[in-house]
């Protein structure tokens, strides 16, 4: 199979031209520029459109006007501005349209720094914007999936009629992987609902504004009832060697590929260690780590966060059942060989050692 | 698991270090193996410090990250200061003798030395000087097959100008000489 070098950033600008986008609409913040830097390149040459916008808010205003014209299209930025988009995130999961949002997360709170994070989970996670509502969250761990997941990303989108996230750390935007590349997509879900030009037919609406309480109510109800769905339908998850697992990583993205390597090395001192990896962060695979909960003695969240986000999640589907530990920090993503470290102590206080 | 060769590329912007990790990278992927090149990525420049790891290996590649290499590829001397204590011990370091004015202290590394940019500067080309140690360590290292390596190299550099092809090919196989006559 022919595979082609990228880095993880240029896979998701490659996958999202195959998956159809024809339009993306940004403003450059590193570590995700080199999407826009491709998509200025690529998207002239397929007749699409590339707009660099005047700011992260103008962006996100043009794809909910690129999407409600039934099109495929996305942005991509990291966490500073994933948080002047959330306004706009929140008016696109109200009017339901279907588009493609990429965080390349990087150190916050404020400006932060430049370097790898992972702690833009609460605001991928959370809804980020008012009101009720979720995003589908993919959390890819190579640049394979960087391709893949963008591709997932547009068709969950279209499917749900829903924004979709897709979340990554810097270093992985700036890893270098080979890439099979995916043939492009060719069939697409009918919208009827996409403001085209009504000629010949009732005009189409989209609209975020609900005022009598009960149209607010029922609007609501039917979100809540489509979230159902997308929990039903959506979440996805790696589990590796957690049958006799006393130990339980749970890690995300890189993260995830990093811990398997620790998952090995603990193994090999005796500790039985096993990691289970979301790669849905909304909707989160709950079920999975109660279920594992039953049978470990402690589990373990390792994140590029120095508070932790994701263990929160960790909490609340594991119920009480089993002490919950932390690893990590923000700015630099860990080796392996300094998890495994810090598992090692947590494995003594745990007696397993 | 099957083994996973982690090799890190020192030295200052501008030395090609990063291009070397890629060219390797590109290598690595033609002949049909697993690999992930990890860039330090920051505000960098040319003159500040640049670094990336490469990782190599015939099965899917866990950790593209490692705080201990078994080997690293010197530039200049401040990476020697930075990172000849991360190397893992029976590890290897390659020198840029050149630019690294003092000796390695651990006595439980290969060291393989060689005047990068003196050999470059001979050549001509002080550019290739990169692509002259690539060379010797491929061939030290038993990477990849030489002459395969080579037939890559035209892929990596596929659309540029052929003279530079052939100064590349030309460092390249300089490199390869010299591992055989002194590193042996």
């Amino acid at each position: 199979m022919q595979r082609v070098l990228m880095k993880g950033n240029e896979a998701i600008a490659e996958g999202a031209i195959r998956a159809g986008c024809k339009a993306f609409f940004g403003y450059p913040i590193t570590p995700s520029s080199e999407i826009a830097e491709y998509m200025a390149r690529k998207m002239p040459a397929i007749g699409g459109v590339f707009v660099q916008a005047e700011s992260e808010l103008a962006a996100i205003n043009m794809v909910y006007g690129g999407a409600a014209t039934g099109f495929r299209v996305m942005t991509a930025s990291s966490g500073p501005g994933i948080s002047l988009k959330q306004e706009g995130i929140s008016f696109l999961a109200e009017g339901e349209l279907p588009c493609l949002i990429v965080d390349i997360c990087r150190g916050g709170p404020g400006l932060g720094g430049i370097q790898p994070s992972q702690a833009d989970y609460f605001q991928a996670t959370r809804g980020g914007g008012h009101g009720d509502y979720y995003i589908i969250v993919l959390a890819p761990s190579s640049a394979q999936e960087m391709m893949d997941f963008t591709m997932l990303g547009f068709e969950l989108a279209d499917k749900h009629r829903s924004p979709v996230m897709l979340m990554a750390e810097g270093t992985l935007g700036n890893l270098i992987e080979p890439v099979v590349l995916r043939n492009p997509v060719t069939e697409f879900v009918d919208k009827p609902w996409a403001i085209t030009g009504c000629k010949g037919r009732q005009p189409n609406i989209v609209n975020t504004l609900h005022m009598p309480v009960e149209e607010l109510q029922a609007r609501n109800k039917y979100l809540t009832q489509k979230y159902e769905a997308m929990r039903a339908q959506e979440v996805r998850y790696e589990e590796f060697l957690i049958e006799d697992a006393d130990l339980i990583l749970v890690a995300y993205g890189i993260m995830a590929r990093i811990a398997k390597k620790v998952v090995l090395t603990a193994r090999e001192i005796g500790i039985k260690t096993g990691l289970i990896r979301p790669i849905t962060l909304w909707p989160y695979p709950y079920g999975v780590l109660n279920k594992a909960a039953q049978t470990c003695k402690a589990m373990v969240s390792v994140e590029i966060s120095t508070t932790g986000q994701m263990i929160e999640d960790i909490r609340l589907a594991t119920e009480g059942k089993v002490p919950i530990h932390y690893i990590g920090e923000i700015g630099r993503t860990p080796n392996p060989e300094e998890i495994t470290q810090q598992l090692l102590v947590i494995a003594e206080k745990e007696g397993l050692r | 698991m099957a083994e996973e060769k982690q090799v890190l590329f020192a030295g200052f912007g501008g030395q090609g270090v990063i291009s070397m990790g890629q060219f390797l990278t590109h290598l690595a992927m033609h002949t049909g193996k697993e690999v992930s090149c990890a860039l330090s990525y920051g505000a960098e420049m040319r003159g500040g410090t640049a670094n990336c790891l490469v990782t190599i290996s015939d099965e899917e590649i866990s950790s593209p990250l490692t705080e201990n290499p078994m080997t690293a590829v010197i530039m200049n001397r401040p990476s020697l200061d930075r990172f000849e204590d991360k190397v893992k011990p029976r590890g290897t370091l390659v020198l840029n003798s050149s630019m690294v004015d003092r000796l390695p202290r651990r006595n439980d590394v290969e060291v393989l030395q060689m005047p990068v940019n003196m050999i470059a500067d001979q050549l001509g080309t002080p550019r290739v000087a990169n692509m002259v140690l690539l060379g010797a360590f491929v061939e030290k290292q038993q990477l990849l097959d030489i002459d395969q390596a080579l037939e890559f190299l035209e892929v990596v550099f596929k659309g540029k100008k052929e003279s530079v092809i052939t100064k590349n090919k030309e460092a390249f196989l300089i490199g390869v000489e010299y591992a055989r006559k002194h590193w042996k």
